[in-house]
């Protein structure tokens, strides 16, 4: 056979080979492969090929993938200071190579068996989350941090037999969305007011709409807005005279410095993963945590897996299984907990080997370097004339910049801004009306003196329209 | 030298066993993983030590009970996980049906590991992230066509997530036209995933399941009784889980269609269908692809994944937003309207994914995706036809070919030799091969479910088959073997007695060491 006659068996369908599909063909007993779909009527089958572009070969398809890629500005090459729900972070080299592993990035739903290493990841992966907030039950993680919201949620109406939720009013607009979609029909919500100085909850507030019907009080610490809550405890306090639910939703990288929300009156916590370890990836990094305490009453509620530690028939050997699977929708379908499926193991693999990697004292210095970095930050912002920083309270990451003085928008600042290859933060003024010409900003342990400042003259030059305003660092 | 025989039809397989502890034993007090970015001397003299602006509330004042362990610990431990999981790139995984546990293309894997993926924010400017967007919308265009739907949504980031987006449009879709309140009820089949029966009821529907005719196939004098002006939705696999493809789907649809309501598409077992027949045909008004199963994503050990939502026109003001949209090359986030349902997940989806996927049809063009469909269909049958030649094994229902997996059943076996189909999955991991039984409930006795999908060659099915032979033949001739299995894996068996019990549970070495004492 010539070169050129060779049939082209595409790398990834070995079986195209003629002479194999000939033999399987004949051990079937039929004569061609189109022969296996008669039970599709004709009409409908397409019947036409499908108009795609052309086929790859692997070396032209990485130049065409790289091609399109080439169009992005990554945030390597733009100094950013966005946030609000994803965050940059440094991402320990050994995250990355342990989840890149091959066994762990094409493993699924293998038995304790075979599979004992992802039980065993994912277990300490709880373990290690479960000291952070100091709580004894985590769950294997679900989609992001407005799923786990929704979750718990919804695990504290079925827990309290009520179906009424209170939410902070300056929760980020989309997690909202997520939520209300979620919870509906069978539960409603209402928005709890902020105060207007100091960014935190409204106490007074909270207390005219909490009654017989409200399962749980949802609050962020830090909020959306990047204050941190320091009325945790009362909060927490008033929901349980109501006899409903606290639950708190938390960005973990804080807790190196900020007391976990158990210490403060919290029955269940939640939160987003990304922090952990995940690079951004446009989005594709989020993943979601719930944690409570180790009561009956707690545990049944989840949908997610658990995974529990267990004895085998040999002395001295740890096994791993699945906790009171019978919960689940795999179990019971529509008589299960809500839903569970794939979600986001292998970030729960990754966050636990971040946390490995950083231990206790990774975690305080994470935290002290982002205190220390934002503030500075914020405190250079606030000296441009017409820039003011919104709230009084302290902040943890990240925190509202008001451009109203200066007679700007924050859409013409951005556009200013990315001319000269900065990102700006947020823009808020669509969901947050009442701050005006207002953006949210988020430094964290990434980012330079040197960008910081780069930041604070490209403002300067901005606010003022000149150079005259700025503040010389 | 004489020539080594090797002649056993089966593996002499054993797995790593590293006998590792937990990872709170490697703590060494004083050890350190990595370090943390300092401030700049400078911004420590501005803000001093930055934490005693922290209210005293709020300040944490104990440390996190994290262990303490030095980098080369921390990567050995977990590469030696790593080397106890058997990913689907180490075995012929043909056993986890309705899963499609493919072959995951290298160069998708190296491709998605660029910054200028792996460091975007998913709120940049839309100037700077027109190469990620042009993926999104092209892999839009091509799942219209292999669909025939009119829009995709990649938003939800799994198979369940997509099924509940497609129960909230239902819902938001009867509440557009006043009919909210009147119909509360999904009609599902049994040998679909539990979760399109518990999304739904999530979404607060009444669930009406379906079970199957004499020969397999949904029955449809049985969905003719259901339907009613209170059915809002009728979501199925087809073909099911069993393999069998439902040939009156059409009718099926318009029978749902006539009473008012919505079909919605679980394409989950679509590997057989790619090129040859589509949601739009048979009356779908949405459907569903796993990016992670047909089109060849890796599971990840359970995510993060993507279920590519499509929907016919009328339904795409329901979609969840923003969308991509392009115009003369410039590609824009369309925020949805107020039909919207609003979100499912924060963000834009799994961007890494979207782009594997978009890789993996481009390797592969029209042809390529339809030898995809004919290669999974008769690598199945080869597998059917030789796995009823083992004895003890069946495939209830209709005789005649399957699509691209089988629901089987060992019902025969375990009634000659009293060796279950959860024995055989643990004989299976002693040579080096997952097998998997089937949801719950269990309507086929003792089942398993293979999909060999068009990854594996004619050799790499032969083992596996030669592997259940060798099970077979060891339950009728020594079942002890196959009880006392596994005894080539990382672990011996497990005793779950606890996992059930509330008091003996430990979902967290801190709930582990309060709740036992040491002998």
């Amino acid at each position: 056979m010539s070169m050129n006659d060779r049939k082209q068996v595409h790398p990834y369908i070995p079986n195209t080979v003629p002479d194999v599909q000939r033999q399987m063909l004949d051990e079937i007993g039929v004569q061609r492969v189109e022969d296996l779909y008669n039970i599709i009527p004709d009409s409908l089958k397409l019947n036409r090929k499908m108009d795609l572009p052309p086929a790859l070969g692997e070396y032209e398809l990485t130049r065409y993938v790289d091609g399109m890629l080439t169009k992005n500005t990554s945030t390597r090459e733009v100094a950013s200071f966005l946030g609000a729900g994803c965050w940059p972070h440094f991402i320990p080299a050994v995250c990355d190579e342990v989840n890149q592993r091959s066994e762990f990035v094409t493993a699924y739903a293998g038995e304790p068996y075979e599979d004992h290493g992802r039980f065993q990841a994912l277990f300490e992966y709880q373990s290690l989350m479960a000291e952070l907030v100091d709580m004894d039950v985590v769950n294997v993680p679900t989609f992001d941090w407005p799923q786990a919201a929704s979750t718990s949620l919804r695990m504290a109406a079925r827990i309290t037999g009520r179906n009424r939720v209170l939410l902070p009013q300056n929760i980020d607009a989309d997690k909202l969305m997520i939520i209300a979609n979620y919870i509906t029909p069978d539960l409603s919500y209402t928005l709890v007011n902020y105060n207007g100085a100091t960014g935190e909850l409204d106490l007074a507030d909270l207390q005219t709409k909490l009654n017989g019907d409200v399962a749980a009080v949802y609050f962020e610490n830090p909020t959306f807005l990047g204050i941190i809550e320091s009325q945790g405890q009362q909060i927490a306090d008033l929901a349980h005279e109501a006899g409903a639910l606290c639950v708190v939703g938390v960005d973990p990288s804080s807790l190196g410095v900020l007391k976990p929300p158990s210490q403060y009156g919290a029955d269940i916590v939640c939160g987003e993963l990304q922090p952990l370890g995940m690079h951004m990836n446009y989005g594709g990094g989020q993943a979601g945590f719930i944690a409570t305490r180790d009561e009956e009453k707690f545990v049944m509620e989840y949908p997610s897996r658990l995974f529990g530690i267990a004895p085998t028939i040999v002395e001295g050997e740890y096994g791993f299984g699945d906790v009171a699977y019978e919960r689940t929708s795999f179990a019971l379908r529509e008589k299960g907990k809500e839903s569970v499926g794939t979600q986001t193991a292998l970030w729960g693999i990754t966050a636990g080997v971040y946390l490995a990697l950083l231990g206790p004292h990774g975690m305080q210095e994470l935290g002290q370097t982002i205190m220390q970095k934002s503030q500075y930050t914020a405190q250079l912002l606030s000296k441009i004339e017409g820039v003011s920083v919104r709230f009084q309270s302290p902040f943890f990451k990240e925190f509202v910049v008001d451009f109203t003085g200066t007679g700007k928008k924050v859409a013409d600042i951005h556009e200013e801004l990315l001319a000269v290859g900065i990102q700006g933060g947020k823009d808020l003024s669509g969901e947050f009306p009442e701050l005006g010409e207002s953006a949210l900003y988020c430094v964290t342990e990434v980012h330079t003196q040197e960008q910081i400042e780069r930041l604070i003259s490209a403002i300067s030059l901005c606010a003022t329209g000149s150079a005259k305003g700025s503040v010389s660092v | 030298m004489k020539r080594i025989r090797r002649e056993s039809k089966v593996r002499n397989f054993h797995q790593a066993k590293w006998d590792e502890p937990v990872i709170f034993e490697l703590h060494q007090e004083g050890e350190r993983g990595v370090q943390v970015p300092k401030a700049e001397a400078a911004i420590g003299a501005a803000v001093g030590d930055g934490v005693s602006a922290i209210p005293a509330s709020m300040r944490r004042t104990d440390a996190p009970k994290l262990p303490e362990i030095g980098q080369a610990k921390v990567l050995r431990h977990y590469l030696r996980l790593s080397q106890e999981t058997m990913g689907s790139d180490f075995n012929v995984e043909i056993g986890q049906g309705t899963c499609t546990m493919k072959y995951i293309p290298r160069v998708n894997e190296m491709m998605i590991r660029t910054p200028k993926l792996t460091e975007l924010h998913p709120l940049q400017d839309v100037s700077h992230v027109q190469g990620i967007l042009e993926v999104f919308y092209k892999l839009d265009l091509a799942m219209r066509e292999i669909s025939g739907m009119d829009k995709f949504s990649f938003q939800p980031s799994s198979g369940t997530q997509a099924l509940l987006t497609m129960a909230s449009i239902v819902r938001k879709y009867h509440e557009s036209r006043g009919e909210g309140a009147k119909r509360d009820e999904i009609i599902t089949t049994i040998f679909s995933h539990p979760s399109q029966a518990a999304t739904a009821a999530v979404k607060g529907y009444k669930i009406i399941t379906l079970y199957p005719d004499a020969d397999g196939f949904p029955d449809i004098e049985a969905l003719k009784k259901v339907v009613s002006d209170r059915t809002a939705g009728f979501v199925v696999a087809n073909p099911e889980d069993t393999g069998i493809f439902n040939p009156k789907i059409k009718e099926f649809t318009d029978i749902v269609h006539a009473a008012g309501g919505v079909c919605y598409y679980d394409q989950a077992n679509a590997n057989g269908l790619l090129g040859v027949t589509r949601a739009k045909e048979a009356g779908f008004d949405m459907c569903f692809f796993n990016l992670h199963k047909t089109f060849a994503a890796p599971h990840m050990c359970g995510g993060p994944a993507t279920g590519a939502l499509g929907v016919v026109s009328e339904l795409i003001p329901f979609l969840p937003g923003p969308v991509v949209e392009a115009e003369e090359g410039v590609y824009s986030l369309k925020r949805t309207g107020g039909l919207s349902i609003g979100k499912v997940r924060i963000f834009h989806g799994v961007a890494q994914t979207v782009l594997r996927a978009y890789a993996w049809i481009r390797a592969l063009g029209a042809e390529g995706l339809l030898e995809v469909a004919h290669t999974a269909v008769l690598n199945n049958n080869y597998l059917y036809h030789k796995i009823l030649q083992i004895r003890g094994a069946s495939a209830p229902y209709v005789k005649g070919n399957r699509l691209e997996q089988v629901r089987y059943s060992w019902e025969q076996m375990t009634q000659e030799t009293g060796v279950t189909t959860e024995d055989v999955t643990h004989r299976m991991c002693d040579f080096g091969l997952h097998y998997w039984t089937s949801h719950h409930p269990y309507v086929v006795p003792q089942p398993f479910t293979l999909e060999p999908t068009e990854s594996y060659s004619k050799e790499d099915l032969d083992e596996y088959i030669h592997a259940l032979e060798q099970i077979s033949k060891e339950a009728y001739e020594s079942p002890e073997i196959v009880r006392n299995a596994p005894t080539r894996s990382t672990v011996h068996r497990i005793d779950h007695s606890s996992l059930d019990n509330p008091k003996e549970w430990c979902i967290t070495w801190r709930a582990y060491l309060k709740k036992t004492q040491p002998e």
